[in-house]
């Protein structure tokens, strides 16, 4: 079923609901705990997976190809900016992965407002925010055809 | 009328209104708000922007850098490139206007802290090929989503946008757009002077090649769900390539990208018996398409014809050859992480069907078909180009205004641009809202007039698949089945078969016809006529009403498309027999369609290919 709750550590805090782009993680009104109400509209994006604060969300691979016995777990630590995976296999080995996230603190990207407003004269040109000194060369590159060529080349 | 108008109406006036917050709307949110200091830009969104759209799980490689620093490329390079991958076929204009900005939005999303390959050697970005570059893209989404959200004035996140708005007084002018919100169920009315749409590509037109639970695992996500199209294509605007749809060659089940086995990892194809194969195919080809086939590199499509007549032949499945590559630890880290980065769901494949890439070659396959504009494919809203480079047919007022006054697009809205990906879909987000700005500020003092009828007319037909289902219900016991109404999945599914079967999807492999398509055309125009008769029995289903309706519209638009451009242009996406072959002395052009909502009519034409670069 694409993913699916553990009914033991889910505190049903709706994380999941918010987070999952395919609206399909919502909140089962007896067990006051989330499950998937469409798995046949389940990505496998991991999104809720990553946002569940009890680790309550697991993936079965979809029924229609995937065998049972794995599982594909992660730990996605924000404040520490790494994301760390454990796969195992069906037959039971095992891989292990780590990688960045990011490398400036979550909140730090200041906002285009913060900027010096731009000029009458920038308004109708080319450059877009931060031209030329984002773009690392001298100026923005420029094509003024002198003609123009029509049909197969 | 009573369930309508208990329904509270939310008003939001903006200045900017982004239609979808993915990498294009993040982009033009964050630049409206450079250039438009003291407008208000309002970013809505049908999901959450931390998290949604083609971007959410992540990305291991952003597929659009030139590398100008470096030296690298220049952006007339990259159009080349398109134009050559493409078949001759792409807005030059609009894709040397991206590349020539798209460095420094990757310099940008750096310094915002995404984390960027370097090579040791060289100190530059890590090359995956000659125009990617590789990253670990877990947070790819969030990081972006922050800066949007720090432009903003509001981001509205679970509102379905259904409609655009129109200007009273000027048919061809928008004036904003409507939506429901997922959670509350409020009616919301965005009213606004320039209108970007951002809302990304299309997955589930075509049937899917797991039709049970995973159903959902296509390429593309499942939540691309049309509506960068069916929007403006509702609102009269001209679409452009709508039958350049696309098929991907990718691991099976899984659909786990190729881009760094193929150019980072160096492994390569072979077909089931350890041959190689697309050599045998190059006369075959030839006969079709002339000497595309002998650019460099092969036209994608190309590379798929070849695949496809590999396995027509008998000689399946085609492998990827991974045992060679990793046995070198680093590319082994590289080859796993490339999919717990971006398509976990492969890695979730592999593991359960205990495919060691180490020790097993694993499967390729063809996906569906899907509808994009910022990929290997270039299907979209026609648009203005550029002041300084764009031929005077391609230039009606701003850079990416569609044909409809005041509304632009991004990403994959915007057709004839292709290979923009992550960093050009954000960078042309920034070019249509620097564009947008500039359209509000000259138009200061128009005002759109939007009558409290129009709005009211769409509120009625957006919740009206709740009063169906809610009067329908009593009808039957209890389940699914009804003489008097059909769910958003039936519906779906229906879309999905017959597209398959007449508009050329895998089951037919990727062909058909005129016949083919003019009954698909019939077919299509009967589901439309049910779709009056679709039933939602809560918020999530209506949702997905909306998902469907805007998806039958895209796929309408696809089977016009095709049935006009006689020729099989693209091979390796589809093939119309009746025209088996390139036919540049006729269709070395764009071909355009408009929808008429009054009459429900579509008209086609075609448009002039322009050079402007050797
Ligand atoms: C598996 C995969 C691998 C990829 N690999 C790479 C890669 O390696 N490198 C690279 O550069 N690119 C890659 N891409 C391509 C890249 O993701 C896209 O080119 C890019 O995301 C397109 O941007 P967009 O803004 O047009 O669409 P999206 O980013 O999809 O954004 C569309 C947004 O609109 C919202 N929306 C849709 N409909 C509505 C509506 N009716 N109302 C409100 N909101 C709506 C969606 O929720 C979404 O947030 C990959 C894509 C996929 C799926
Ligand atoms: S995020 Fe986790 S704990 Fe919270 S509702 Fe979802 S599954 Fe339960
Ligand atoms: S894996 Fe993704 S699509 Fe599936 S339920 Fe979780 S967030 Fe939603």
């Amino acid at each position: 079923m694409p993913t699916f709750v553990y009914m033991t550590q889910c505190d049903g805090c709706g994380h999941c609901v918010d987070i999952c782009p395919s609206d399909i993680m919502h909140i089962d009104s007896t067990h006051r705990r989330a499950y998937n109400i469409e798995p046949n509209m389940c990505w496998e994006c991991y999104s809720c997976v990553k946002a569940c604060p009890q680790n309550a969300i697991d993936v079965r691979g979809y029924a229609d190809f995937a065998p049972l016995g794995h599982s594909v777990r992660v730990l996605r630590e924000d404040t520490k900016g790494t994301i760390s995976w454990r796969v195992q296999f069906r037959d039971g080995r095992v891989k292990s992965f780590e990688s960045p996230i990011r490398t400036t603190p979550w909140g730090s990207i200041p906002s285009p407002a913060d900027m010096p407003a731009p000029s009458a004269e920038a308004m109708r040109s080319e450059e877009l925010a931060h031209e030329p000194d984002a773009l690392k060369v001298a100026d923005l590159p420029a094509l003024r055809p002198g003609q123009f060529r029509k049909g197969a080349l | 009328m009573g369930l309508f108008n208990r329904r509270k109406t939310v008003f939001v006036d903006a200045d900017i209104l982004v239609i979808g917050g993915g990498m294009a709307g993040c982009g033009a949110t964050y630049e409206a708000r450079y250039w438009g200091r003291d407008l208000k830009i309002v970013c809505v969104e049908k999901a959450n922007i931390e998290r949604s759209g083609a971007v959410a799980q992540g990305l291991y490689a952003i597929n659009c850098y030139m590398g100008m620093q470096w030296d690298e490329n220049r952006p007339e390079d990259h159009v080349r490139y398109a134009r050559n991958d493409l078949m001759g076929l792409v807005r030059e204009d609009l894709g040397y206007d991206i590349a020539r900005h798209v460095d420094a939005t990757v310099h940008k999303f750096e310094e915002w802290g995404l984390p960027i390959m370097r090579n040791p050697e060289t100190g530059r970005y890590q090359r995956e090929g000659q125009w990617q570059i590789m990253i670990h893209g877990e947070s790819y989404k969030p990081i972006v989503a922050e800066a949007a959200q720090k432009a903003a004035t509001e981001v509205y996140n679970r509102i379905m946008v259904t409609h655009l708005l129109l200007d009273e007084k000027h048919e061809n002018r928008v004036g904003g757009a409507v939506g429901f919100n997922v959670r509350s169920g409020d009616f919301h009315v965005f009213r606004a002077r320039a209108v970007i749409v951002c809302a990304g590509g299309a997955s589930h037109i075509y049937k899917p090649r797991a039709v049970g639970e995973g159903m959902g695992r296509t390429w593309y996500a499942p939540w691309s769900s049309a509506s960068a199209y069916a929007l403006p294509i509702l609102a009269g605007a001209k679409m452009t390539q709508m039958e350049n749809r696309i098929v991907l060659t990718r691991f099976k089940d899984g659909y786990g990208p190729v881009g760094a086995y193929f150019l980072h990892l160096e492994t390569y194809t072979e077909n089931g018996y350890g041959q190689e194969y697309e050599s045998k195919w190059y006369d075959h080809t030839r006969a079709l398409v002339g000497d595309y086939i002998d650019r460099h590199p092969v036209p994608t499509c190309l590379r798929n014809h070849a695949f496809l007549e590999e396995v027509k032949a008998g000689n399946g499945p085609i492998r990827m050859v991974t045992r060679e590559a990793f046995q070198d630890p680093h590319k082994e880290t590289v080859g796993w992480e490339n999919f717990l980065g971006m398509t976990i769901g492969q890695a979730v494949v592999w593991a359960s069907q205990n495919i060691d890439p180490k020790h097993t070659d694993p499967e390729l396959t063809t996906s569906e078909p899907y509808v994009m504009g910022s990929h290997a494919t270039c299907s979209g809203a026609w648009a203005s180009g550029p002041a300084d480079c764009a031929p005077d047919e391609y230039q009606w007022g701003y850079n990416r205004m569609m044909t409809v006054e005041g509304l632009f697009g991004a990403g994959d809205a915007i057709g004839g641009s292709a290979h923009k990906f992550s960093s050009g879909s954000f960078t042309e987000g920034r070019i249509a809202a620097k564009a947008a700005v500039n359209f509000a500020m000259d138009r200061a003092r128009e005002q759109p007039e939007i009558s409290e009828r129009q709005y009211d007319e769409l509120k009625a037909q957006v919740f009206q698949p709740l009063e169906t289902y809610r009067v329908g219900r009593n009808e039957i016991v209890a389940g699914t089945v009804s003489p008097s109404y059909i769910l958003p999945i039936n519906g779906l599914q229906r879309l999905e078969q017959l597209m398959d079967e007449y508009v050329g999807g895998i089951g037919s492999h990727y062909t058909t016809n005129e016949p083919l398509l003019s009954r698909g055309l019939e077919l299509l125009g009967m589901l439309k006529e049910d779709l009056a008769r679709l039933a939602a029995e809560d918020l999530h289903q209506l949702q997905r009403a909306w998902e469907l309706r805007h998806r039958v519209l895209a796929s309408e638009a696809v089977a016009h498309h095709t049935l006009f451009r006689r020729e099989t242009r693209w091979p390796g996406y589809y093939y119309r027999a009746d025209h088996p072959k390139l036919d540049d002395e006729d269709w070395h052009c764009f071909t355009l369609s408009r929808y008429d909502r009054h009459a429900d009519s579509w008209e086609m034409e075609k448009a002039p290919v322009y050079h402007i670069v050797d």
